[in-house]
């Protein structure tokens, strides 16, 4: 039975990664994979030569870090917060409600933060000038210098409640015995967050942090897709959208193929080497 | 042991702290709520009387003109119909590969288990990236064609992770006491090991078919070329660009317009089809929400 399952598997798994040759060719999908001629690394030394590149680079790392610094952040403080809600009822209705943006589609996100933001009554300019912090409404989509500030805060806001899942599943791992001791001992609620429920999910929090570094050349494709236009382009561009751009919609197959696989060959070393270390840390790190 | 102590003594601090705690989790719930909660009441108000701004939490001329218009429309109905086909199909399909596989790869007395398992995961790691992977499904006349929303998707090597280390979950005596009493393999993963997992296949079926429903890039790539392929998230996705391209204000509403193009605005419609096009999973996932949680758990310690 599971016999067909691999041969599927094989069909849209591995079979593709035959076409990782194009990436040393001269690609024509008229020719084929045969018939193509071979150039070598050629491809490899366009791609390391052109400027669009390497800022496709820097802008896939500098959100990445801003994803992974902010994202962990902004969970564990609100799993924190709402660690120390007694009411259950309550818990759990800011529970759920905190889940809603994860399960929004990308598209129908960039669509709230386009409304969000916009320059004509967007709430946010609204909000700002109610409190006078601004005199006039901010063009945020159309500046360069807001644009990974948008991005980070869009994930921010759509998977902080869903990433601390994870952080209060493992705080309600941690043995109550530690809080009565601690409160013996006089410690008041800031210092048992500080030294007890901190220290209790630390293990996890390394894990997390962890996978996710070998996760970070994955800037996520959707956000700075479909809100970078124009001007902030420069800014917004990641590698996903340079291989989408150079091959699907300039015809550029192996180019686009060769920035795929650097993509690619240094995300899995990545991968593995952080797993690894994860393995290594913390053997029984998760519950 | 909170309670107690704060019968014990009672201080000013806590009052504060749950104070504050209060309110900034109120703050939560605003943010995260809000701009959805907006272009709810944007949806039902009057297009023209949107556009002199100002709605908050209600409509202000309240007017179901906007979705009247969207279930109107041929192209619009016709991507709902396929959403909800592609979410359905991928969600059974995927649900029932993912625990296939994971019922093989769980069994103990599975001779090639490590070199099927290592052969799954190698996968989550590896992949030809978008080109390869478009001239594949080219190659295989996927192009324009609606199992490409089903087929390369299929097998979640995650999922089958999940599934299969609940499984071993389980206590082996189950399926032993059902093979001694003369079931098969089949009869054993359909009637004794499937109703055992239920928790952690609504879990997979809430992801199936949130993937499923929420995806428009593969409609961009592979079907952009075919009406009558379009899915409701694509749609969505033209509604923004024109919306972010202000040159071309207008475009949405002649898009779907039909002519009467001063009753709805490109905002009203996108307020609309936003609406259209999440209520469903928001309607749903509060409801599963004791599964994925430990979903979630799960799938952390194993990925």
């Amino acid at each position: 039975m599971i016999i067909p399952c691999m041969i599927f598997t094989f069909i849209f798994s591995y079979w593709p990664l035959r076409g990782w040759i194009m990436a040393f060719q001269n690609f024509k999908p008229s020719k084929g994979y045969l018939g193509s001629k071979f150039v070598g690394l050629d491809q490899f030394r366009f791609l390391f030569s052109d400027i669009t590149f390497w800022q496709s680079l820097r802008n896939t790392l500098a959100m990445s870090v801003l994803n992974l610094i902010f994202g962990t952040v902004f969970a564990i403080v609100f799993a924190m917060l709402l660690n120390e809600i007694q009411h259950m009822w309550f818990k759990k209705i800011v529970q759920t409600i905190s889940y809603l943006p994860h399960f929004l589609s990308w598209v129908i996100v960039c669509s709230l933060i386009s409304d969000m933001l916009s320059s004509s009554g967007g709430t946010v300019n609204n909000v700002l000038m109610a409190m006078g912090i601004i005199d006039k409404p901010v063009l945020w989509l159309g500046q360069q210098k807001y644009f990974w500030w948008i991005n980070t805060f869009g994930n921010v806001w759509k998977e902080m409640g869903w990433n601390s899942i994870i952080y209060i599943a493992a705080m309600a791992g941690i043995d109550q015995s530690l809080y009565e001791a601690a409160e013996i001992d006089g410690a008041n609620r800031y210092q048992k967050m500080l030294h007890v429920t901190l220290p209790g999910i630390r293990s996890t929090i390394v894990v997390i942090l962890i996978m996710n570094v070998g996760w970070i050349l994955n800037a996520g494709f959707e956000l700075p897709y479909l809100l970078g236009r124009g001007l902030v382009l420069d800014v917004s561009e990641t590698i996903d959208i340079f291989v989408l751009t150079y091959g699907i919609n300039s015809g550029n197959y192996s180019l686009a193929t060769a920035a795929g696989i650097f993509k690619s060959v240094i995300s899995i070393v990545l991968v593995a080497s952080t797993n690894w270390i994860a393995n290594k840390l913390g053997e029984n790190a998760l519950m | 042991m909170k309670k107690e102590k704060q019968i014990r003594e009672f201080k000013l601090e806590p009052v504060i702290f749950y104070t504050v705690n209060t309110v900034l989790m109120a703050l939560v719930i605003i943010v995260m709520l809000y701009p959805f909660w907006n272009t709810v009441a944007v949806s039902f108000n009057d297009a023209q009387d949107s556009l002199r701004g100002g709605i908050t939490f209600w409509p202000r001329k309240f007017s179901t003109y906007s979705y009247q218009t969207v279930f109107k429309n041929e192209l619009l109905s016709t991507a709902v119909v396929n959403s909800v086909l592609r979410t359905l199909i991928a969600t059974v399909l995927g649900v029932f590969v993912a625990s296939l596989i994971g019922f093989v790869l769980s069994r103990e007395e599975f001779v090639w288990k490590k070199f099927t398992t290592a052969y799954f995961l190698v996968t989550m790691y590896v992949s030809a990236g978008l080109i390869p992977t478009y001239f594949l499904v080219k190659s295989l006349h996927l192009l324009n064609n609606f199992w490409v929303y089903i087929l390369p998707g299929l097998v979640s090597v995650f999922n089958v992770i999940i599934i299969k280390s609940y499984m071993q979950s389980l206590p082996e005596s189950l399926v032993e006491a059902a093979k001694v009493d003369g079931a098969g393999y089949g009869r054993c993963f359909i009637q004794i090991v499937l109703p055992c997992c239920k928790p952690v296949l609504a879990t997979i079926a809430l992801w199936c078919a949130v993937g499923a429903w929420n995806s428009w890039f593969d409609t961009f790539l592979y079907c952009s070329g075919e009406e009558s392929l379009t899915t409701l998230q694509y749609e969505m996705m033209k509604l923004l660009s024109s919306a972010m391209n202000s040159s071309a204000q207008r475009d949405g509403a002649s898009m779907y317009g039909q002519g009467n193009v001063s009753m709805v605005t490109p905002t009203s419609m996108r307020a609309a089809v936003t609406v259209v096009a999440s209520v469903p999973i928001l309607a749903v996932y509060p409801f599963l929400q004791k599964y994925f949680v430990s979903g979630v758990t799960l799938g952390a310690v194993k990925g």
